[in-house]
């Protein structure tokens, strides 16, 4: 496409650098919509309708009412730290949409990188050095608390969610995000449905929602590491939470769901990307909104007792797979993986049980 | 090198969302797990026995309003009981088949809103079970407001009777609540009592052991939970409650998922004494004859009623004077929590949390 100015590699940066930040925003945006609005039918109440048709006006409201907020150090604070996590909190976030592709032809910003998928989780485990900075630096308890949560949980969980990533790696025989995109007629929701099963759960600890909210638990550390925040910095938590959430649904979409592949990709497929990032994302917001809150001992359990030994079984069972067949696993091998997956979660939630945690204190 | 460790201490309140109003517990954690427990009240105190001094034995029902505000009918009740036992004043049939039915509707409502706030603090994340329970508290609500126009603080019983008879279109709205209820019920339990999480959390958390529980004086739910068949309404019958048919639901260990249980059972008893009540209901008068100024003999009395949270006993000492000399409250909720640290010792952060939840306390009542 000779027309197209984005041979030039700075207006390529300028123009899809520009793409990800009015993305990130935007959807950000969408999605506090969406959840607040979507709560609504699920509670039995309406949700927000007041800013705006519908309430769509409300998270710019809301945006509006937190940056006038004034911003508060708590005496005793670690001022710099305190200061720098939301930023670091946040940056990760931005830098995963890099090697997101929007669009077929005209892709991302960087959607060819060639350890694609491997950058993605390098950076997205970046966000939990500015989640413990942020638990340190407020001086106060509860965000201490909340702090050695999520690296804990953190720890645990990249583990599930690379290895379901890798499943869907060895099949493609290749990391970048374009070529796993195209890497196999089938999504790989339908072919390796243990994968996307223990990628959704994990991703969910991942972003600290759903059951796994535990870092910020409203009813028990109050809210955790952001406790002692206001203002533009807690805008940013909230901005990098949702941007996570945002992200963690886009990579689900690109990986598992065929990202932009859909009717007429050529025009359309900017819209299929964010139509299926969307699904994802509704799914979480009804995870969350319908299930109580793990402890963490049982969180700690989940990750390492199920989700880890079933993510390295489905490595095992597509690697089989992939010998087997020479590196071409034709499409009704997914009738295997589901009997696979299915017979795994009857096995173990027949086996496993979460429960016990009580430890003898001494009078 | 040897990784040293130190427990470090945590005011959780009063300041703190799950805290049901303004409570504090003192508490040392070894990391995530309770170490030791201190509770501590006084928070909400507003001398409520020292204002029932100053005011005559009428004027001072409103005030019982405020105790346990989430089941100001059965506080109503406890009051007027001892007071009419001072007084020795006989109260019209129907009259205390009104009472009843307020009673069983308020320990449904209250009991809604110790599920619903119980699973709240198991974090059940943005309020989704306490708002399917606010659907028919509303209901409830609307019910009472018919009655005596308040939606919570009732100031509703007299000593005597009740302030005014059923309005006409009450007993259909009640009838068909109580048609509606065991549906909504059932909701509940299917969405709820198999619930993988909900047992991983509940079972076996939170135990009070049998001993324990009666030691403590423990009453209400949280002593039937640990698997004692107590229930004044059975060993004391007050009012009329020796003509109902009902149950009296036990639990098994003691733990959250027991007290959890038998609040929904309880709700089911509840809505069964409802229905007798509602076909039993005779006419006539729904208030006795009492002075203005009531001048109750010299004496003293201890009235005592089944509340949704336990045992709630008003003991009055009377001078013959047209206020108590001294009014003392038996508040259930605070006996019950003198259990809690036994309760949650061991256990994590987390945990401390549901199961302090679980007694559900008002603290309207607790510091009085």
């Amino acid at each position: 496409m000779s027309f197209w100015p984005l041979d030039n590699y700075w207006a390529h940066f300028a123009v899809f650098a520009t793409v990800i930040l009015a993305f990130v925003v935007i959807g950000v945006m969408a999605f506090i919509y969406v959840e607040r609005r979507g709560f609504g039918p699920f509670q039995l109440r309406r949700g927000p309708n007041r800013a705006g048709p519908f309430g769509v006006l409300q998270p710019i409201a809301d945006a509006i009412k937190v940056l006038l907020k004034e911003d508060i150090v708590p005496a005793g604070a670690d001022r710099a730290v305190h200061f720098l996590a939301p930023v670091v909190v946040f940056l990760p976030v931005l830098l995963i949409f890099a090697v997101v592709p929007f669009h077929g032809k005209l892709g991302g910003l960087i959607p060819n990188l060639n350890i694609g998928i491997l950058y993605v989780v390098a950076v997205s485990a970046l966000g939990v050095v500015g989640l413990f900075m942020a638990g340190w630096g407020s001086n106060n308890k509860y965000s201490l608390i909340s702090a050695m949560r999520v690296v804990a949980a953190m720890i645990s969980y990249e583990m599930p969610l690379v290895l379901s990533i890798i499943g869907v790696v060895v099949i493609v025989g290749s990391l970048s995000m374009n070529d796993i995109v195209t890497g196999h007629q089938v999504p790989f929701f339908l072919l390796t449905p243990l994968g996307f099963l223990i990628f959704l759960a994990s991703s969910m600890a991942e972003i600290n929602r759903g059951p796994f909210d535990l870092l910020e638990a409203d009813s028990e550390i109050v809210a955790g590491f952001h406790i002692e925040y206001s203002g533009m910095k807690f805008a940013m938590f909230y901005l990098a939470e949702y941007g996570h959430a945002l992200a963690m649904s886009a990579i689900a979409a690109t990986v598992f769901l065929k990202g932009w592949v859909g009717p007429a990709d050529d025009y359309l497929g900017g819209l299929w990307f964010v139509a299926k990032t969307l699904l994802i994302f509704v799914l979480l917001i009804w995870f969350r909104i319908t299930f109580p809150r793990l402890r963490i001992d049982q969180l700690m359990g989940f990750a390492w007792k199920f989700l880890f030994p079933a993510a390295l079984i489905n490595l095992l069972v597509i690697g089989i797979e992939e010998v087997a067949f020479d590196g071409d696993i034709p499409w009704w091998v997914l009738f295997i993986n589901f009997a696979v997956a299915g017979g795994l979660i009857l096995a173990w939630s027949k086996l496993f049980k979460l429960g016990g945690g009580r430890v003898e204190v001494a009078v | 090198m040897e990784l040293r460790t130190e427990p470090f201490v945590l005011n959780m309140g009063p300041q703190h969302p799950s805290t049901h109003g303004v409570f504090r517990m003192r508490v040392t954690y070894d990391g995530e797990v309770v170490m030791d427990l201190e509770p501590m009240f006084g928070y909400l105190h507003r001398g409520i026995e020292k204002l029932a001094e100053t005011r005559t034995y009428t004027q001072f029902i409103p005030l019982t309003d405020r105790l346990a505000y989430l089941s100001s009918m059965t506080n109503n009740h406890a009051y007027v009981l001892a007071v009419e036992k001072l007084a020795g004043i006989t109260v019209p049939e129907r009259a205390e088949y009104i009472r009843v039915i307020m009673d069983e509707m308020m320990r449904i409502s209250s009991h809604l809103m110790a599920v619903g706030f119980f699973l709240n603090d198991l974090g059940c994340s943005v309020f989704t079970p306490l708002l399917y329970m606010y659907r028919e508290r509303e209901k409830l609500l609307d019910l009472f407001e018919m009655v005596c126009g308040q939606r919570l603080t009732y100031n509703y019983m007299r000593i005597g009777g009740v302030s005014h008879d059923l309005p006409e279109e009450f007993m259909p709205a009640l009838k068909q609540f109580v048609a509606e209820m065991p549906s909504y019920i059932e909701e509940y339990e299917a969405l709820l009592a198999e619930n993988e999480i909900l047992l991983a959390r509940t079972k076996g958390v939170g135990i009070l052991p049998r001993e324990l529980a009666i030691n403590a004086s423990v009453s209400g739910p949280v002593l039937r939970a640990s698997g004692v068949k107590w229930d004044i309404r059975k060993v004391d019958p007050y009012s009329v409650y020796d003509r109902f048919e009902f149950d009296i639901p036990t639990g098994e260990v003691g733990d959250n998922y027991d007290r959890y249980r038998v609040r929904i059972m309880e709700m089911q008893q509840s809505l069964r004494i409802l229905r007798q009540a509602i076909e039993q209901l005779p006419e006539g008068e729904v208030c006795a004859k009492v002075p203005q100024f009531l001048r109750p003999p010299k004496g003293e009395a201890y009235g005592r009623i089944e509340g949704p949270q336990g045992e709630l006993g008003f003991y009055i000492v009377s001078d013959n004077s047209i206020a108590p000399y001294r009014l003392h409250i038996r508040p259930p909720t605070l006996i019950n929590l003198t259990a809690l640290r036994d309760m949650i010792r061991g256990w994590k952060l987390a945990d401390a949390i549901a199961t302090f939840g679980s007694i559900d306390i008002c603290l309207g009542e607790v510091d009085r």
